[in-house]
C-alpha cells in the first residue's frame, strides 16, 4: 500500500491553502508533517482523507486513483488532536463502531476490539463512556479504533497536543510500535522538531501550504535544502544572518572566518548562514572557534541546558549549551560559533553549502 | 465578632410576596372552592371530596379527557419529527441562517387569539382561501362547522403552523454546537446519513429535544385560545378539549366547586405526565 498525491492543490474561495504538492508515502514507518500552525497539515491531512475536495491534482491509493471516492470508502482512520469519541457509546462500541458498519460478524468484532484494547491497556475500561476516562485514556480508545480498523490509511493529527507532557512522552514511545508490520501508511502531523525526530521515518516539512522538504527525518535535519527548511526543523530557532563572502574569507559586520570545504569555493557575494543554537557556546572549543561578543537579552533554563539570547551587530542570536551558565541580563558575554557547522544559502535561499 | 441574627430572610420576602399573590393565593383559593358549594353571598358549604368524585366519574370529562389526549398526541407525533427534518436541512452557515431563524420564528410571534381567527377566516368554505380553493378548486368537501373530521383536521394544521418552529429552533441550536470532527469521525468510520443521524446528531440533540417536547406537551395540554377562536369547541362537542370544558363549567354554567375539583385534576394531570417524562427521558444521564 503506498499514498501518491500528485500535483494536488486546495483551493479557499481566492487563497490557494495548499499548493501544488506531490508526495509518495510509504508504510513501514511514519511519515511526519512538520510545520508550524496554520502552515497546512491539517489541510493536507483532509485531502488525503477526503473530508475536502481537491482544486486539482490526483490522489492514488495502491496505485488506484482515488480522486473521487468518497471519504466513506477509502477505509482511512483518522485521530484529532481533540479526542473525538462517541460520547453515549461505551468504550468497547466506539472501537467496535467502523466494524459494525461495515457489517463484520460480531465474534470478528470481538476478536478484533479486544486486541485493539490489549494494545492499548484499555481491556479494564471497556464499558465505560468517553467521559468516564482521563485524556490520554480517550485519545488511546480512539487510537485504538483506528487500529482495530487495520485500515490501509491512518491519520494522526497532532494526537498528543492536548495531552500533558508525562502522557505525551508515554504514548508517543508506543506510537511507532503500535502501527509496525501493519502495512498501513502512517501520516503523522505535529508542529515540535523534536517529536518529528524521536519517531523516526520520514519527515515531510511544510510552510505556506507547501511541502519544503522530503525524505529521511535524521537526513532532513542534517541537510536542509533551503533556509526555510533549516529553520522550521529548530527548535529553539536557527539563527540566520547575511554574511559577506570575499576570497576565502567570510564577514559578519566585525567579525570574520576563514571558510573551508565547498564554502570556501563559492563565488564572491552576498550570502545567508544558517546555524544551529547548539553550534553557538559560551565557551570556545576545537571546532567552536569564531568569537562573537554579544549583550545577553534573555535566558533560560531547562533542567540539562542553558539558553541565552544575546545582541550582535543588528542580528539577535541563540545560543544553547549543555550545562549550567551563569548569564547575567545585559552584560557583554563571548560567544563562539562553529564555523563547519554553518549551512550556508545562496540569496535565493537554496543551500549551496 | 459574628453577630448572628435573622435578617437574611427579609432579602428572601420580596419574592416570597410575589410567589403568595401570583401562586399561592390563587392556587389556594381554588383548592377552597373545590371543596365547598356555593349559592353566591359569600356563603359556603363544605363538600368535602364529593366534587372530584363526580368529575372523575362524569363522561363529559373523560370525553374531552381523551380528545385532549388525542390532540397532545397527534401534535407530538406531527411536530416532533417535523421539527427535527427541518432542522436538518437548514443551512449550518452563511446567508441563509438568519433568513431561515426569523421565517422560523415568525409564526411564534404572533398572539393565539390572531392566529385563531386567521386560521377561521381562512378555513371560512366560500370566502377562506383554504376553503374556498379546497371546495371549489380541488373540489374536496370541507366544512370545519359542520364536520367534526375537518374541524381536527385544521386545528391540528393550525397548531403545527403555530409551533414547529419552537422544535425547529431547539434542534437547530442542538445541531449547530456539534463540531465538524465529529462529522468528519463518522465519515472515516463509513457511517450512512442514517447512522450519522442516529449516532450522532440525535443524541446531542436529546437534552434540548426533551424540553422541546415538554413545552410542546405543557402548552398544547393546556391550549384553549386557539382552538376556542377558531371552532368554539364545535362542531357539537367535538373539538372541545379540556380546557375549553372546563370554562363552560366555570363561567357557563357558573359551576365553581365542579370546575374547581377539575381544575385541580387538569393540573395534577399535566404535572404528573412532566414528571414521567422528564424522569425517563433523563434516567440514562444520572447513571
Amino acid at each position: 500500500m503506498t499514498l501518491e498525491l500528485h500535483n494536488v492543490t486546495k483551493r479557499v474561495g481566492a487563497n490557494l491553502h495548499i499548493k501544488e504538492t506531490s508526495l509518495v508515502l510509504e508504510p513501514g514507518h511514519f511519515n511526519v508533517l512538520l510545520g508550524a500552525t496554520g502552515s497546512g497539515k491539517t489541510s493536507l491531512i483532509k485531502l488525503m482523507a477526503g473530508l475536502d475536495p481537491l482544486a486539482s491534482g490526483t490522489i492514488k491509493m495502491d496505485g488506484q486513483d482515488v480522486t473521487r471516492l468518497s471519504t466513506q470508502k477509502r477505509n482511512i482512520s483518522l485521530v484529532h488532536q481533540f479526542f473525538i469519541n462517541y460520547p453515549h457509546m461505551t468504550v468497547y462500541e466506539n472501537i467496535a463502531s467502523p466494524l459494525k458498519v461495515a457489517g463484520m460478524a460480531k465474534s470478528e468484532i470481538q476478536g478484533r476490539v479486544e486486541e485493539a484494547a490489549d494494545i492499548l491497556q484499555l481491556r479494564p475500561m471497556l464499558h465505560r463512556r468517553p467521559h468516564e476516562l482521563s485524556g490520554g485514556q480517550q485519545q488511546r480508545c480512539a487510537l485504538a479504533r483506528a487500529i482495530a480498523k487495520e485500515s490501509k490509511a491512518v491519520f494522526l493529527d497532532e494526537p498528543l497536543a492536548n495531552l500533558d507532557y508525562k502522557l505525551r512522552e508515554e504514548l508517543r514511545d508506543q506510537l511507532p510500535d503500535l502501527f509496525a508490520g501493519r502495512g498501513a501508511v502512517v501520516v503523522y502531523a505535529t508542529s515540535e522538531p523534536e517529536e518529528a525526530l524521536l519517531l523516526g521515518g520520514k519527515t515531510a516539512l511544510m510552510q505556506d501550504g507547501r511541502v519544503t522538504q522530503f525524505g529521511p527525518t535524521a537526513e532532513i535535519y542534517r541537510n536542509p535544502e533551503n533556509v526555510d527548511a533549516a529553520s522550521v526543523f529548530s527548535d529553539p530557532p536557527i539563527n540566520t544572518a547575511r554574511i559577506e563572502k570575499r576570497g576565502d574569507a567570510a564577514h559578519l559586520g566585525d567579525v570574520s572566518w576563514t571558510l573551508s570545504g565547498v564554502a570556501a569555493s563559492l563565488a564572491d557575494g552576498p550570502y545567508t548562514i544558517a546555524i544551529r543554537p547548539h553550534h553557538v557556546l559560551p565557551l570556545p572549543s576545537d571546532t567552536a572557534n569564531v568569537r562573537m561578543p554579544g549583550e545577553v537579552q534573555v535566558t533560560e533554563l531547562s533542567g540539562s541546558e542553558s539558553s541565552a539570547h544575546f545582541e550582535m551587530g543588528q542580528g539577535s542570536w541563540v545560543s544553547l549549551s549543555p550545562g549550567v551558565h551563569p548569564y547575567q541580563v545585559g552584560e557583554t558575554h563571548e560567544f563562539y560559533m562553529d564555523p563547519t557547522a554553518c549551512f550556508v544559502f545562496a540569496p535565493d535561499g537554496f543551500r549551496v553549502a | 465578632m459574628k453577630t448572628e441574627n435573622q435578617k437574611a430572610w427579609f432579602f428572601v420576602l420580596p419574592v416570597l410576596l410575589l410567589v403568595a399573590f401570583n401562586a399561592l393565593i390563587p392556587m389556594m383559593t381554588v383548592v377552597n372552592y373545590s371543596v365547598q358549594e356555593t349559592f353566591g353571598d359569600n356563603v359556603f358549604f363544605w363538600q368535602g371530596l364529593d366534587w372530584f368524585e363526580q368529575i372523575l366519574r362524569s363522561e363529559r370529562f373523560h370525553a374531552s379527557l381523551g380528545r385532549q389526549f388525542m390532540f397532545t398526541f397527534l401534535i407530538l407525533i406531527i411536530e416532533v419529527p417535523l421539527g427535527i427534518a427541518i432542522a436538518l436541512s437548514m443551512p449550518r452557515s452563511g446567508f441563509w441562517v438568519p433568513v431561515c431563524l426569523v421565517l422560523m420564528a415568525l409564526p411564534m410571534l404572533i398572539p393565539w387569539n390572531v392566529v385563531g381567527a386567521m386560521w377561521n377566516i381562512f378555513a371560512l368554505p366560500d370566502i377562506g382561501l383554504l376553503g374556498y380553493f379546497l371546495n371549489h378548486v380541488l373540489g374536496i368537501h370541507y366544512d370545519m362547522t359542520q364536520d367534526p373530521i375537518a374541524a381536527w383536521v385544521t386545528i391540528i394544521t393550525m397548531d403545527v403552523w403555530h409551533w414547529t418552529s419552537l422544535v425547529v429552533l431547539l434542534s437547530y441550536a442542538g445541531l449547530v454546537s456539534i463540531p465538524d470532527a465529529y462529522y468528519q469521525a463518522a465519515k472515516i468510520d463509513g457511517a450512512s446519513n442514517w447512522s450519522v443521524f442516529r449516532f450522532i446528531q440525535l443524541p446531542k440533540m436529546k437534552t434540548v429535544l426533551t424540553i422541546a417536547i415538554l413545552l410542546r406537551f405543557m402548552d398544547s395540554f393546556n391550549i384553549y385560545t386557539e382552538p376556542f377562536v377558531l371552532t368554539g369547541g364545535g362542531p357539537g362537542n367535538s373539538t372541545t378539549l379540556l380546557s375549553i370544558d372546563l370554562v363552560k363549567i366555570a363561567l357557563g354554567q357558573f359551576d365553581l366547586g365542579p370546575a374547581a375539583a377539575m381544575s385541580l385534576i387538569y393540573f395534577a394531570i399535566t404535572l404528573l405526565v412532566s414528571w414521567l417524562f422528564y424522569t425517563l427521558m433523563t434516567k440514562d444521564d444520572l447513571n
